[in-house]
């Protein structure tokens, strides 16, 4: 994807979306470069890692068990003191219904 | 507004194809089956059936809606001869419906070769019986029901594709159709929003106790609707899944709850719910995507809306599947195969309203014949296996057939 491109260009120019102003994690749209700068609100926050498409960052700093807030809704609690700019997945935040499974661990709880 | 020309049925639904579908009732008579359909070299003769043994009434039941669909025209039975499925229930309710049937039993047509002409032979009559009897009638956006599904959902899912389809889901009920979302298991963490949506307080009571259900059920399965590429593909939680899953529904009012083959008798917004009431004792709920179509389809689907994010390439026997993708990477991977790029959002080239736009008029213009990417590549999956009879379960909200 490259910036300036197309006929709305310039809206592009963001790589990461805020989807609800209550989140504290931002969703990329496209792969995000650790050190990246991301502009969020007027806020900078600047990436820690890199962070695939798709993919969460925090935006504040969420401490350990509290709520990830994504669409103004809750969908997990926090495993690890998270940083703005952390990427943000299964290595430090859980479900609070059901545990997730993925290919490297049989479960995590 | 008229779309085309369908195909009228004796009870009044009416098609916008024409199939004819060859059903082996037992895994002994699958080899037949595809042998006849694969020479049948005709696109409307499509492979369904059922590997068990054992009874099963869900199954039954299944494959009595799915041969009783809109889109069919007939049908052909291939029976090992000893199986348990009672094909003379399935043939009735066939034959019922007005529309031509043959069963082929393999033990009294003499053996593989024998079945397999036995099968061409009765596909040939049936197609002749079909054409004799053919009835058209005008397709409107009030006779088509529409389903949506999600498979192979990322990051990208609940931002791009799935709200798309709910601003088509909302243009289609506002036009008259009947629209089904469905998966309760994906639907975890979003029981209060949605039941907030609820046309009356029966129905909010229902989704809350088909949702709860589904959390229980696949507690107890130890998995939750979540696959490792939807992990590696951004989603961490069953709930954020769920969120950006729940968005196909767009933003209507949900009229009812309904089970695997009922068919709402008006039109609106229904939330199919195919979780077992009771414990589990077959399974999951529905073991891959085209589980979840089938059930789509039993309740009368027209047309399946599929959003995928890590690319799924699946269609399905019966009723046409259009493919949006919310992933642009996924869309230049696999173009061939998505109908939809939705990943113009997230590039900034589109509009949800813009795409949900292009999926409203892909919607009538597949109605009307035009032929989707899964269709043209020959896709035709389908699967059907044990489950439950109670995941049939009990109406609430609608109106019984």
């Amino acid at each position: 994807m490259q910036e300036g491109n197309g006929p709305r260009g310039r809206e592009e120019a963001a790589a990461v979306l805020v989807l609800n102003p209550e989140d504290n994690v931002v969703v990329c749209r496209r792969d995000v470069q650790a050190g990246q700068r991301l502009v969020i609100d007027g806020d900078v926050v600047v990436a820690r890692s890199d962070v695939a498409l798709g993919h969460k960052i925090a935006r504040r700093s969420i401490p350990r068990g509290a709520r990830v807030v994504k669409y103004g809704m809750s969908i997990g609690s926090s495993t690890a003191e998270i940083q703005p700019g952390d990427w943000v997945h299964l290595h430090n935040m859980k479900s609070d219904y059901i545990a997730s499974h993925s290919r490297d661990s049989r479960e995590r709880r | 507004m008229i779309l085309a020309d369908g195909h009228l049925r004796a009870d009044g639904r009416k098609g916008i194809r024409n199939v004819l579908p060859v059903i082996y009732l037992v895994e002994c008579a699958h080899h037949v089956a595809r042998q006849a359909v694969e020479r049948a070299q005709d696109d409307r003769v499509h492979l369904l059936g059922f590997p068990g043994c054992y009874p099963n009434e869900y199954a039954l039941e299944m494959l009595k809606s799915l041969t009783t669909h809109p889109n069919v025209g007939g049908a052909v039975l291939v029976s090992l001869g000893c199986e348990g499925f009672d094909r003379e229930a399935l043939a009735a309710e066939v034959a019922a419906s007005g529309r031509p049937l043959k069963t082929v039993v393999i033990q009294e047509a003499g053996g593989t070769r024998g079945s397999i002409n036995a099968t061409l032979e009765a596909v040939a009559a049936v197609r002749d019986a079909m054409e004799r009897q053919e009835r058209r009638a005008p397709v409107a956006i009030s006779d088509l029901t529409i389903g949506t599904v999600c498979g192979g959902s990322d990051g990208t899912s609940g931002i791009a594709a799935n709200p798309a389809v709910g601003r088509a889901f909302d243009r289609l009920v506002d036009a008259g159709a009947v629209c089904i979302f469905e998966e309760t298991g994906e639907m975890i963490g979003c029981e209060t929003a949605l039941s907030r949506r609820a046309a009356s307080p029966e129905v909010a009571a229902a989704i809350m106790t088909s949702i709860g259900n589904a959390e229980s059920y696949y507690r107890s399965m130890g998995f939750g609707s979540f696959a490792p590429g939807n992990a590696e593909g951004g989603l961490s939680t069953q709930e954020e899944k769920s969120a950006g899953a729940y968005v196909k529904s767009g933003s209507r009012p949900v009229k009812g709850v309904i089970r695997p083959t009922q068919r709402p008798g008006a039109p609106g917004l229904y939330l199919l719910d195919i979780v077992p009431e009771t414990p589990p004792k077959f399974g999951f709920p529905n073991i891959s995507d085209n589980a979840e179509i089938a059930e789509l389809m039993s309740c009368g689907a027209h047309i399946t809306l599929f959003t995928t994010g890590r690319g799924s390439v699946v269609g399905s026997a019966i009723a046409p599947v259009i493919k949006i993708t919310g992933n642009p990477v996924t869309y230049r991977r696999m173009a061939e195969d998505m109908d939809v790029n939705a990943g113009r959002v997230l590039e900034g080239t589109a509009t949800l309203e813009e795409l949900g736009e292009e999926i409203f008029r892909l919607t009538l213009e597949v109605a009307a014949g035009a032929v989707t990417k899964s269709e043209a590549l020959g896709h035709r999956e389908f699967i059907l296996t044990y489950k439950s009879a109670d995941a049939l379960g009990t109406l609430c909200g609608m109106t019984a057939r």
